[in-house]
């Protein structure tokens, strides 16, 4: 296993730059989720690491040594790709023993290897299948077998459980998660889903537009948001913003207001009024998502729809007016002009 | 029950006034096409005392042209070379135009536009004005009256390369990056990883290129000058002239002539098909 570097990193496609100079340690046996809106540069940025992409500017370092000019090949890097890219003329065996296409180990070593992984990865029953007659979560599995038998420095991963649904999903989320914790692998993840990114990373990079905008523990990223963007990327559901302004040391909402005022639905507890200070907001309800543990009440106020949430067991009619609190300790102050955190009040 | 009457009712639906018509149509393109060929085989199963009896099954049909034009004259010799020239220009093209095919498809290299722009005009330039070119150049090299002579105009297609071109470009580029991150050289991961997913492509190229060959007449008569080396089309046409009145022996010859194009169009068309549905996986 290896740390990675990313190093003032630029990425040029002709005239247009889309990655803008980031900068990036990836300890050894890190799990670095990189999140981020469409075509913020997230897969560009893992390409590159990969070394299917040319650098142009800036450094590279796996493990210390400079990597830019080196080939894929020579990285010795695994990557799942979102589609899998599994051959599909080949085997399962045979695609998972294309990961040691280069080594030198011999023949049965090789082969105990393919089945080791399968067996880990619950393939075994399928190695003489070919993909066409594999399940989409099977697919994906053996493409993280190719990857696992090389014994690779690190592990990429391009967004690899989009194209599996709900259910296949949170459970692939748990096997790569156990996959790192068992190899020790160091790993860059790239994804939409901020589920993935809050349950499996050591550490969020958020991207947005070709530069990273913020790094961390996933519930450092999750409590202290250093802007608009980033609070409301993650967190589900999204963060409520309003514009407003501070009285008496209270927020209070109100179009036009010089700072915009944060609250996520969780914290925003409707129809309980605790104690001095903090937010207050009412309206009338629009809609109602009851989840069984909580209810989610989507209700305006000003023409914005806020989210709050009550207890499971209360869902309040459509129509009807409510009221909403939130205690000082959770609510997020940015600015209105430039949407960066303005700190604790 | 209701699977049944499904059925039955689907039958129902097909009989319509539009399908019988198209049917009939095609059904009697089919026996235009189909009844020269079966009179061909016909009338090679004839003896020369029966051919004018028009009856498609012969009263006594019989081998004996097939055993006379086999063991007598050069008709065994021809069949061999057209099956030199077919197989080879074949595998040639197979080789040549998919490896020019997939470089321009998943390469991208200064001029790569130029290059196949230059490559699709010579498809616009009619065989009868390049025959005159390539005997000047085959009389300078010595290659007339060879093999070699026969076949170097057809070793690559402009029509192959750009037929390979355009599969090529279906194939997912994570193939050939999974590939190039697993360590295989680029001329492993297009024999492969990209050749088996174009199959289709390759049988279609293949069918294609062993007919023509097989058929070619025109620059094989120019080129060749000894019987020795004469291809089947050319072979059949002197055979035919030495053999006017004979017919069930010219018959005999043209049969033979033909089962080897509907063999391999016979193997090579499952391909074609089990091919389509393995690209279409991409995953
Ligand atoms: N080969 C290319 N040529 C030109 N521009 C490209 C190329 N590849 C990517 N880009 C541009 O680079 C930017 C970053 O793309 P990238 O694929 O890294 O985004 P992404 O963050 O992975 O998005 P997504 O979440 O949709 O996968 C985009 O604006 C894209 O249009
Ligand atoms: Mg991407």
């Amino acid at each position: 296993m290896a740390t990675i570097t990313l190093d003032k990193l630029t990425k040029r496609f002709g005239k247009t730059e889309v990655i803008h100079g980031i900068d990036l340690d990836v300890k050894d046996g890190e799990f670095v989720v990189f999140v981020g809106p469409s075509g913020c540069g997230k897969s560009t940025t893992l390409r590159m690491i990969a070394g299917l992409e040319e650098v142009s500017g800036g450094e590279i370092r796996i493990g210390g040594r400079v990597v830019n000019e080196l080939d894929p090949k020579s990285r010795n890097i695994a990557m799942v790709f979102q589609n899998y890219a599994i051959y599909p003329h080949m085997t399962v065996r045979q695609n998972i023993g294309i990961g040691l296409y280069t080594s030198k180990l011999e023949k049965g070593e090789k082969a105990r290897r393919v089945e080791e992984a399968a067996r880990i990865l619950g393939l075994d029953p399928y190695l003489d299948r070919r993909p066409a007659a594999l399940s989409g979560g099977q697919r994906q599995r053996v493409a993280m077998g190719r990857a696992m038998v090389r014994d690779p420095v690190a592990f990429l991963f391009d967004e690899p459980l989009s194209n599996l649904d709900a259910q296949l999903r949170a459970q692939m989320r748990i096997e790569i998660k156990a996959l790192h914790q068992r190899l020790g692998a160091t790993i860059a993840y790239v994804t939409h889903d901020q589920v993935e990114a809050m349950t499996m990373a050591d550490r969020i990079v958020v991207m947005r537009d070709g530069y990273i905008l913020q790094q961390g523990r996933p519930m450092e990223l999750y409590s202290n948001p250093v802007d608009v963007f980033t609070a409301r990327f993650i967190g589900t559901p999204s963060m409520n913003v309003l514009p407003g302004r501070m009285e008496g040391g209270a927020p209070v909402a109100g179009a036009g207001g010089p700072i915009l005022i944060g609250v996520r639905p969780q914290d925003l507890q409707v129809g309980r009024r605790a104690g001095e200070g903090g937010l207050t907001l009412s309206g009338p309800v629009t809609a109602v998502e009851p989840l069984g543990p909580e209810t989610l009440v989507h209700f305006d106020v000003d023409g914005e729809t806020v989210i709050g949430s009550a207890p499971g067991s209360e869902i309040p009619e459509v129509g009807s007016r409510i009221e909403a609190h939130a205690p000082d300790s959770v609510i997020h102050r940015f600015d209105a002009e430039t949407e960066k955190a303005l700190g604790p009040s | 029950m209701t699977a049944t009457a499904d059925i039955r009712e689907r039958r129902m639906r097909d009989i319509r006034p539009g399908r019988i018509i198209r049917w009939t149509i095609l059904f009697i393109g089919g026996v235009l096409m189909v009844t020269p060929l079966l009179y061909m085989f016909s009338t090679s199963l004839k003896t020369p005392g029966q051919i004018y009896d028009l009856r498609l099954i012969p009263a006594a049909p019989t081998l004996a042209n097939y055993v006379e034009v086999l063991s007598e004259g050069e008709f065994p010799r021809w069949f061999l070379n057209s099956s030199i020239v077919a197989i080879v220009v074949t595998a040639s093209n197979l080789f040549f135009d998919s490896l020019v095919g997939y470089t321009l498809a998943k390469f991208r290299f200064r001029g790569r536009r130029l290059i196949f722009i230059a490559i699709l005009s010579t498809l616009m330039i009619p065989t009868e004005m390049l025959v005159i070119p390539w005997y000047l150049m085959s009389a300078q090299f010595g290659w007339l009256d060879t093999y070699w002579g026969i076949m170097f105009p057809g070793m690559t297609t402009a029509f192959g390369t750009f037929l390979m071109k355009q599969f090529f470009e279906t194939v997912p580029d994570d193939f050939l990056e999974a590939a190039r991150i697993d360590g295989m050289n680029e001329f492993t991961i297009w024999w492969k990883i990209a050749m088996p997913l174009v199959t289709p492509a390759l049988s279609a190229l293949a069918i294609f290129t062993f007919l023509g060959n097989w058929t070619a007449f025109f620059w094989p008569l120019i080129v060749t000058t000894s019987k020795e080396l004469y291809t089947l089309p050319i072979g059949l046409t002197s055979f035919a002239v030495e053999q006017a009145i004979r017919w069930e022996m010219i018959m005999t010859g043209a049969a033979l002539a033909t089962i080897p194009t509907l063999l391999v169009f016979l193997a090579l068309q499952r391909y074609i098909v089990r091919g389509v549905m393995l690209a279409g996986l991409k995953g």
